[in-house]
C-alpha cells in the first residue's frame, strides 16, 4: 500500500466556499502534478450552508489508486495531515449546523500534524483559543486579514495561493512549491499569484504546541442512543418557552429570556458579535424585533441583551439600531467568553463602559459579507500589503 | 336459507342496507365515529366522500368535513390532524394517489394511524376509469398497510378493524383499503350494518399518547435528521409493521367475539383448497369469476382451488407458503403490471414467489396471469384458460411464466 493523505479545510459557510473549494481542488492538482490521484469534496452535512455556519471541504490524496480508494471507503477521513482553518475564530471550535455540540478545531489531527490558520494573530492568541489535545501537534499562521467574500463574488486577495504554499513547506511530500505554482499558473495565469505562494512558503514557519496548553474545557460529548432506545414518530421534546430574568443586584424578576437548545449552541457560528451600550439605549425593540435567531433577552428594566448561546453574529442588531454606538459589531477573537454583558453592566457600570469602549475601539476589521459596491477594490490592495509585510 | 322469524330476529340487533362497498366504507367512518374527513373529488373514490358529505348533512355524523383543494393537501391534512388526536379518513383513486404520493410518503414515517379508502383506478394514461392495483401499490414499501377486500360486508369490517390495527400503540401506522373501482365501489349489495354499542366495545378512542401534538404536551415533529439517525428510525417502522401480524389477528379475533362473523384467516381466504390439485390466487372482487369458474371446473373433475389475499401489508408468508406448498402448481392472477420486473410478472406474483423461496418445503410452480387490467372483465373461461395452462405446468409441461390473458391477440 501506498501513502493516503488527508487535508481538511474548515470554513465559514457562504462566506469562504469558494476559497474552501478553491484550496481543496487545488491541493488534489497540484498533488496530481507529482503523479498522486486524489479526490475533492465539501462534507455533505454541511449543504446547505448558512451564513457563517462552520463547513468542512475534504482532500484526500494517494500515491495510487487502491489507497486513494481506502481513504476514499470513509464517508470522510477519520484522521488528517493538515486542518486548514481559513479563519482564526473558527479555533474556538467547530459545530455545523448538522454537528452535535462544539468539537475541537483540531479533532482529527493526527499527532504531529499541522494545524494552517489564516490569522492576524500571533500563536498565543491563537492556541488559547483552541481546545487542548492529547497529542502534540503543529501551528502555522498564515499572516493577514481574515478572507470573507460573498457566494457569487470572490475577493481575490492570495489567500488561496498563500495557503497551498504554506502547504508546500509542512507536508513537502504531498506536493513542493513548483507544483503549486504550476497549478496556480495553469488555473489563474497570474505570476502575482505564484509569488504570493512563494512568499508564503518562505515565511511560513510552526509552532509546536503542547499537550498542556489551549483551552482546557471538555468538549461536548453524548452517546448515540439504540433504535429501541429513541422515542417513535420522529418526535423530540420542544424547547420550553422561557421564564423571567434575574437582575443580579435587586434580584428582582421581570423580562423574558427564552429557553434554548440545550445541545445546539452558536458559539462558533459568529465571526463577531454585539456590544451593547445599555446606557444609551432608548428601549425601541428594534434589535429584538429584527433579529432573526431571537437572541435577545428581556431584562427586567426592558433592555435587550445578547445572548450568545443564540447570536450568529449576523449584524442585523447593529444596523437596525437607531442609536450611534449603541450596538457595535466586534471581531470575535476579542472575546474569551459567552457572559452576559446585561450583568456585567449591572454588577458594574463604570466598569463596563470601560470594557465596552477597549472593545469597540479594538475591532480592527469587519469580517464577513459584501456590503457595498466597491468593497473589495478598497480591501484588496490593504490585504496584500499585510500579506507582504507578514 | 334463513327462516323469516331468524331474519326478524336479526333485525333487532342489526340493520342490513343495500348499500355500495363505498357508502359501506362510509358507514364505518360514521360508526368509528371519525374526527376529521378531508376529501377531494376523483372516480371512483368520490362516491364515499358524496356519501359521508350526506351523512353529515343529514346530522347523522358530527365532524370536520374539509375539501381541499388536491390530494396532496387532502392527505396532508389528515396526517396533522392525526397528529393532534383526531381520528381520520380520507381517500383516493388512481392518479389522485399520485399526486398525493408525498404526503403518503411522510404519513407512515411519522407513524400517524390514517384510514384511507382506495379506490383503485387504472394509472392515467390513458384516463380510464377501470380497476388496477398499481395505484394502492404504489406505497408497498413506505410503511402502508395494504388490505384488499371483495364485497361491501367486508368493506365495512375490515374499515373498523383497520382503525383498531392502526390507532394501536405497539403500531401506528397508516391503512388503505382497496376497493375496485366499479365492481365494489359503485354495486350495491345488502350490508349488515352492526349496532354502535358493538362498534365501541370494538373499537377504543384514538389516543396518541406523548406523540400527542398539542400545546400541553409541547413536541417537535418531524425535525431535520441526517445518516446518524435514520437507520434507526426506519428500523422502529420496521418493528411496527412486524408486530402489526400480531395485532391484525388479535383483531380479528375480537371482531369475531363482538359481532359474530368470522374471517377464518385474516391474511387470505381459502376457497375450496382441501382437496385442490392447483390453485389460483388473486386480489379483490375478480374473486367472484374465480369462485364462479371453479365450481364449473369441479364437475368436469378438476380440482382447483383459490387463495384471495386480504392483508398485502404486512405479507403473511410463512402462512402463505406453508399452505401453497400443499400444491401441485400456482396460478397469481395479476391486477397489475411491474414491466421489467423479474420474469415481466406483475407485483402479486413476484411477491407470491419471494414468500415460497425460502422455505425448506416443497417449491410448486408458479405461473403469472395479466389480466382484468383498467377495468376489464376477468371471465369465467379467462379464469378456466388460466387453470387449464396451470394444470399443464403441474403435470411438468413447460408454461411461459407470465401470459396475458383476455388480451385481443
Amino acid at each position: 500500500m501506498g501513502r493516503l493523505f488527508a487535508i481538511e479545510i474548515i470554513y465559514r459557510g457562504i462566506f469562504q466556499k469558494t476559497l474552501a473549494t478553491r484550496l481543496s481542488r487545488s491541493i488534489v492538482l497540484a498533488a496530481h502534478q507529482e503523479g498522486k490521484m486524489g479526490i475533492s469534496f465539501g462534507r455533505y452535512g454541511d449543504s446547505p450552508e448558512r451564513n457563517g455556519i462552520p463547513a468542512k471541504n475534504f482532500a484526500i490524496v494517494a500515491t495510487d489508486e487502491q489507497t486513494l480508494q481506502e481513504g476514499m471507503a470513509k464517508y470522510e477521513p477519520k484522521e488528517v495531515d493538515v486542518t486548514i482553518a481559513v479563519d482564526d475564530t473558527l479555533c474556538k471550535g467547530v459545530e455545523s449546523w448538522a454537528w452535535y455540540g462544539l468539537q475541537p478545531v483540531n479533532r482529527l489531527l493526527k499527532p504531529g500534524g499541522t494545524l494552517i490558520v489564516a490569522s492576524r494573530e500571533g500563536p498565543e492568541a491563537i492556541i488559547a483559543m483552541a481546545h487542548r489535545k492529547e497529542t502534540p501537534y503543529n501551528l502555522a499562521i498564515v499572516k493577514g486579514t481574515v478572507s470573507f467574500s460573498g457566494l457569487w463574488v470572490y475577493k481575490d486577495d492570495h489567500t488561496d495561493v498563500r495557503i497551498l504554499g504554506a502547504i508546500a513547506k509542512v507536508l513537502p511530500d504531498l506536493f513542493s512549491l513548483k507544483s503549486v505554482q504550476k497549478v496556480i499558473m495553469d488555473q489563474w495565469q497570474d505570476p502575482v499569484k505564484a509569488e504570493s505562494a512563494a512568499r508564503a512558503y518562505e515565511r511560513i514557519s510552526t509552532t509546536t504546541v503542547r499537550t498542556d496548553q489551549g483551552n482546557p474545557e471538555v468538549p461536548y460529548k453524548f452517546d448515540f442512543p439504540k433504535w429501541h432506545e429513541m422515542g417513535e414518530g420522529i418526535a423530540i421534546p420542544s424547547i420550553p418557552a422561557g421564564r423571567n430574568m434575574e437582575d443580579p443586584v435587586s434580584h428582582v424578576h421581570g423580562g423574558f429570556q427564552p429557553d434554548r437548545n440545550p445541545t445546539f449552541k452558536k458559539f462558533s457560528t459568529r465571526t463577531m458579535r454585539p456590544v451593547v451600550n445599555f446606557d444609551t439605549c432608548i428601549k425601541c425593540t428594534l434589535c429584538w424585533l429584527h433579529c432573526p435567531d431571537s437572541c435577545f433577552d428581556v431584562t427586567p428594566e426592558g433592555l435587550y441583551d445578547a445572548n450568545m448561546q443564540a447570536c450568529c453574529g449576523c449584524g442585523v442588531c447593529e444596523a437596525v439600531c437607531p442609536v450611534k454606538e449603541c450596538v457595535t459589531m466586534v471581531n470575535e477573537t476579542e472575546f474569551g467568553d459567552n457572559a452576559s454583558q446585561w450583568e456585567a453592566w449591572r454588577n458594574d457600570k463604570e466598569g463596563y463602559q470601560a470594557w465596552l469602549a477597549k472593545k469597540i475601539e479594538s475591532h480592527p476589521q469587519r469580517s464577513h459579507g459584501f456590503r457595498y459596491r466597491g468593497q473589495y477594490e478598497e480591501q484588496v490592495p490593504e490585504m496584500l500589503e499585510i500579506a507582504r509585510k507578514g | 336459507m334463513a327462516t323469516l322469524a331468524a331474519v326478524e330476529e336479526q333485525r333487532k340487533t342489526e340493520e342490513t342496507a343495500l348499500i355500495t362497498g363505498s357508502e359501506a366504507i362510509a358507514v364505518a367512518c360514521k360508526l368509528a365515529d371519525v374526527d376529521v374527513i378531508t376529501a377531494y373529488p376523483i372516480r371512483p373514490y368520490d362516491t364515499v366522500m358524496q356519501y359521508v358529505c350526506k351523512l353529515v348533512s343529514n346530522g347523522e355524523m358530527d365532524c370536520e368535513y374539509i375539501v381541499a383543494e388536491g390530494e396532496h393537501s387532502q392527505f396532508e391534512i389528515v396526517k396533522h390532524a392525526s397528529a393532534a388526536g383526531a381520528r381520520v379518513f380520507c381517500g383516493s383513486s388512481g392518479v389522485g394517489w399520485m399526486y398525493a404520493m408525498e404526503a403518503l410518503t411522510v404519513t407512515p414515517a411519522l407513524r400517524i394511524p390514517m384510514i384511507a379508502m382506495v379506490g383503485n383506478r387504472a394509472l392515467d394514461d390513458p384516463g380510464a376509469f377501470g380497476v388496477e392495483h398499481n395505484d394502492a401499490l404504489t406505497v408497498r414499501d413506505l410503511g402502508w398497510q395494504l388490505v384488499w377486500v371483495d364485497n361491501a360486508q367486508e368493506a365495512l369490517d375490515t374499515a373498523l378493524i383497520a382503525y383498531r390495527v392502526a390507532e394501536d400503540r405497539r403500531i401506528f401506522l397508516p391503512c388503505a383499503i382497496s376497493c375496485d373501482g366499479a365492481f365494489l365501489t359503485h354495486s350495491q349489495a345488502l350490508v349488515k350494518i352492526p349496532s354502535q354499542e358493538k362498534v365501541n366495545e370494538f373499537l377504543p378512542p384514538y389516543d396518541r399518547g406523548d406523540l400527542l401534538l398539542h400545546p400541553d404536551n409541547p413536541i417537535t415533529v418531524a425535525p431535520q435528521g441526517n445518516e446518524d439517525w435514520v437507520m434507526e428510525i426506519r428500523r422502529q417502522n420496521y418493528a411496527a409493521m412486524e408486530r402489526a401480524h400480531g395485532v391484525i389477528v388479535e383483531a380479528y379475533a375480537d371482531f369475531e367475539r363482538i359481532f359474530g362473523r368470522s374471517y377464518g384467516n385474516p391474511f387470505f381466504e381459502e376457497y375450496m383448497t382441501d382437496d385442490a390439485d392447483i390453485v389460483l390466487m388473486g386480489m379483490g372482487t375478480l374473486s367472484i369469476s374465480v369462485k364462479v369458474a371453479i365450481r364449473q371446473m369441479r364437475k368436469e373433475g378438476k380440482k382447483v382451488g383459490f387463495v384471495r389475499m386480504r392483508w398485502f401489508r404486512p405479507f403473511a408468508a410463512e402462512e402463505l407458503a406453508k399452505s401453497l406448498q400443499r400444491f401441485e402448481a400456482i396460478g397469481v392472477i395479476d391486477r397489475d403490471y411491474s414491466f421489467g420486473s423479474p420474469y415481466l410478472g406483475g407485483v402479486l406474483a413476484g411477491e407470491v414467489r419471494h414468500a415460497l423461496y425460502p422455505g425448506a418445503g416443497k417449491k410448486p410452480p408458479v405461473l403469472d396471469f395479466i389480466c382484468g387490467l383498467g377495468g376489464r372483465e376477468v371471465t369465467v373461461p379467462d379464469v378456466q384458460k388460466m387453470a387449464d395452462s396451470v394444470y399443464h405446468a403441474a403435470d411438468g409441461k413447460a408454461q411461459p411464466l407470465t401470459q396475458w390473458i383476455g388480451l385481443r391477440e
